[in-house]
């Protein structure tokens, strides 16, 4: 199975947001792979591998990122991992939307013809979750998000993705090639299963480690360098920013002394009796 | 909320993305498989049995030796794993260390290829596990006095001695053992006729035993090693290395890794300080909200930063093939004294919270009095870097 991972790199979301002005002030950000991301390289991995003798691979897993040069850093993690080969479409982060991401990647997928493109459901920087269900749409493929198990079927021309849904998991048969957004969960140790790998292998939870084998392998593999009109994507923004702030700082709380005080003040300040 | 690193001057800058993607690695290991177990491992005085073989499958052990399925890694990334592991915990450290510059560096430098091909390939992938005997009861900082013998006899070699304080004694499947032969001409008993000896597990004379007691290093294992006419084959015995070269140059390469290692202790105190001075407030205000607190902080980052660039220095020396000894000793005792001084300081500021095994900082500093100690003291890496500049030696 031929697979084509997208991956973003992402303000590590633990740091403190600053702004400068009335724009976010990204100078001394800590760049890391957003997580759900990982999460599609790990399962693209584990869908092109036997879990028990994973360095005998069939099919290939191609990871591509829009972003400036430094974005190497987390498709060559990537690699490290395992995916065989990484795209790089050159463009400054305020260069880019959710549309012109996705009409990039429909490029990039109408060139080289994966048979499934693996995504995370969201980019935990703005929590756009829209890039997956629009590459579709330009695609006219069909999708499935959230997914938190894949089973490959039909000899290898459908998956069956679970999807956890308000009352439970619901499953849906999607043929391919189609377009996958990936959740948390489908790093659990049996969440992927790709019918070679032996039925009852359990891998470790998580995205697999870069070994320092991974690591200086990874420095041969070949990352493509491209560009937005190279490819002929339209470079202009369909979502502007208007300005960010931060949220109100959150207001001191009062100590109540006393259960009737408490209802007065529910009634007469909080307005909710 | 995961370490994000210290990093006050950009030095990330002066990192290959080949090195960057390896201290990641291992500081999501460290978060992964070390954090949440050390502190128990810690208080029963324990050592991991699942370490070594996860040390091994990322490639940790003897990372920077090439060929026998090892790493091949430059000695900055090699640093910075030891830097990782040991802002985990000393221990950790400590049995990497040991596994990898003390008993993988001297086989793969000194030893036949027959001993090669039979340790380094399940040294490397953590499946054996070695320890580097020098230090005896009565000879810690003068080596050369050891009194630990190989008499040859026949095809075969004797040994007798005690050797203590030696990490992964009581795990080790194989001990580099450091002792005075009687032959070869070399100024029979004196400093010039050590040799090394590859000793395995369940020789007869051969016997360890653990030394307990200890509040510092608890998660590593220190033990005994007791030779009582222990007979090994003369094909035991390292060919390629004679005299005390031997186990000085294997010290060369771990003391390069602790100074890294060092960086590792400090920079977890100084985050844990950071973050628990900016939560709890004293008199109307965070504790770091306070302008001493502040200057704690302040020395604490300064000292870091220092001691990154010292390393990361040298390790482009080593590249360069230009680094002296002298260099590795001030490194050393740079990087130890402030890691230690910082964990003082950070237990200091946590107040009584920091006298429990709940936060790293009591842990570090006792685990650091260890590493002030081994690997040549304090006094001795001075008196080495004095001896480098006054051209007189202060010791014998
Ligand atoms: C946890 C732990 C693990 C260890 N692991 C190993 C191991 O794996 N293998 C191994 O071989 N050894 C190991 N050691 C031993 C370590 O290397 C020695 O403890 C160290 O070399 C110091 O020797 P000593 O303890 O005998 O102290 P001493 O040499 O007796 O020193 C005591 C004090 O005297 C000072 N001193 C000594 N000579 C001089 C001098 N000429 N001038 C000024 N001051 C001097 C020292 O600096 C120190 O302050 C370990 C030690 C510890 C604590």
């Amino acid at each position: 199975m031929k697979i084509l991972v997208t991956a973003k790199r992402i303000p590590d979301p633990g740091q403190k947001i600053k702004l400068k002005g009335n724009a976010l002030d990204l100078s001394a950000a800590n760049w890391q792979l957003n997580q759900f991301d990982e999460y599609a390289v790990e399962a693209a991995l584990r869908l092109t591998e036997d879990g028990a003798a994973p360095a005998t691979r069939q099919g290939a897993v191609t990871v591509a990122s829009l972003g400036p040069a430094d974005v190497q850093q987390q498709l060559r993690s990537a690699l490290a991992m395992g995916a065989d080969k990484a795209i790089r479409v050159e463009a400054k982060d305020e260069e880019l939307d959710a549309v012109i991401v996705a009409k990039t990647l429909e490029k990039l997928v109408r060139r080289d013809q994966p048979d499934l493109v693996l995504m995370g459901k969201l980019a935990a920087d703005n929590e756009g979750n829209d890039v997956g269900q629009r590459l579709a749409a330009l695609l006219g493929w069909p999708q499935a998000t959230f997914a938190c198990s894949i089973q490959v079927v039909d000899g290898g021309k459908a998956l069956l993705v679970g999807r956890e849904v308000d009352n439970g998991v619901e499953i849906k048969k999607v043929r391919l090639p189609a377009v996958v957004t990936v959740d948390l969960r489908i790093i659990a140790p049996q969440a992927v299963k790709n019918g070679r790998t032996a039925a009852n292998f359990a891998y470790p939870e998580g995205p697999r480690y870069a070994s320092l084998k991974g690591i200086r392998a990874a420095k041969d593999k070949p990352i493509e360098a491209l560009t937005l009109s190279g490819l002929g994507v339209s470079t202009a923004l369909q979502v502007k920013t208007h300005g960010s702030e931060l949220p109100p700082a959150r207001q001191a709380g009062k100590k109540i002394a006393s259960v009737h005080e408490l209802v007065e003040k529910l009634r007469s300040e909080a307005k909710v009796l | 909320m995961p370490f994000a690193g210290v990093d006050f001057l950009q030095l990330d800058e002066l990192l290959t993305e080949e090195e960057r993607l390896v201290r990641d690695t291992f500081r999501r290991f460290v978060d992964d498989e070390i954090l949440p177990v050390i502190g128990r491992h810690f208080r029963e005085g324990t050592f991991d049995a699942s370490w070594p073989r996860k040390l091994g499958s990322l490639g940790a052990l003897g990372a920077s030796l090439t060929g026998y399925g090892c790493a091949g890694l430059g000695p900055v990334a090699y640093g910075l794993i030891m830097q990782e592991l040991e802002r985990g915990d000393s221990g950790v450290r400590s049995f990497a260390s040991v596994q990898g510059a003390l008993v993988m560096y001297p086989i793969h430098s000194f030893g036949s290829e027959e001993q090669k091909q039979r340790w380094l390939p399940k040294m490397a992938a953590g499946e054996a596990i070695g320890c580097f005997g020098l230090t005896e009861p009565d000879f810690g900082s003068n080596p050369g006095g050891m009194r630990t013998t190989a008499r040859r006899v026949g095809d075969t070699y004797v040994l007798n001695g005690e050797k203590r304080w030696i990490t992964n004694g009581g795990l080790s499947d194989v001990a580099v053992v450091w002792a005075k032969t009687d032959e070869d001409g070399a100024g029979q008993g004196g400093a010039k006729s050590v040799r090394g000896f590859l000793v395995e597990r369940g020789t007869p004379g051969f016997s360890t035993r653990d030394i307990h007691g200890k509040f510092s290093l608890r998660a590593s294992v220190t033990s005994e090693l007791i030779f009582e006419d222990c007979v090994v084959p003369a094909s035991a015995m390292l060919p390629g290395v004679q005299g005390l070269r031997g186990p000085l140059s294997c010290l060369n390469q771990a003391r390069f890794g602790i100074s890294f290692g060092a960086i590792g202790a400090a920079m977890a105190c100084y985050d844990e300080a950071l973050r628990y001075t900016k939560d709890r407030k004293q008199f109307s205000r965070p504790l770091a909200g306070h302008q001493l607190v502040q200057a704690k902080l302040v020395d604490m980052l300064e000292e870091i930063s220092k001691a990154q660039l010292l390393s990361l220095h040298l390790g482009r020396l080593k590249v360069a093939g230009t680094l002296r000894p002298a260099q590795i000793s001030m490194a050393k005792r740079n990087n130890v004294r402030m890691a230690l001084h910082i964990a003082r300081n950070a237990r200091d500021l946590l107040g009584a919270n920091g006298i429990t095994d709940e936060y790293q900082a009591g842990r570090h500093m006792c685990n650091l009095e260890s590493v002030f100690t081994y690997e040549g003291t304090d006094h001795i890496h001075t008196l080495v870097i004095g001896e480098d500049i006054t051209g007189i030696p202060a010791f014998d």
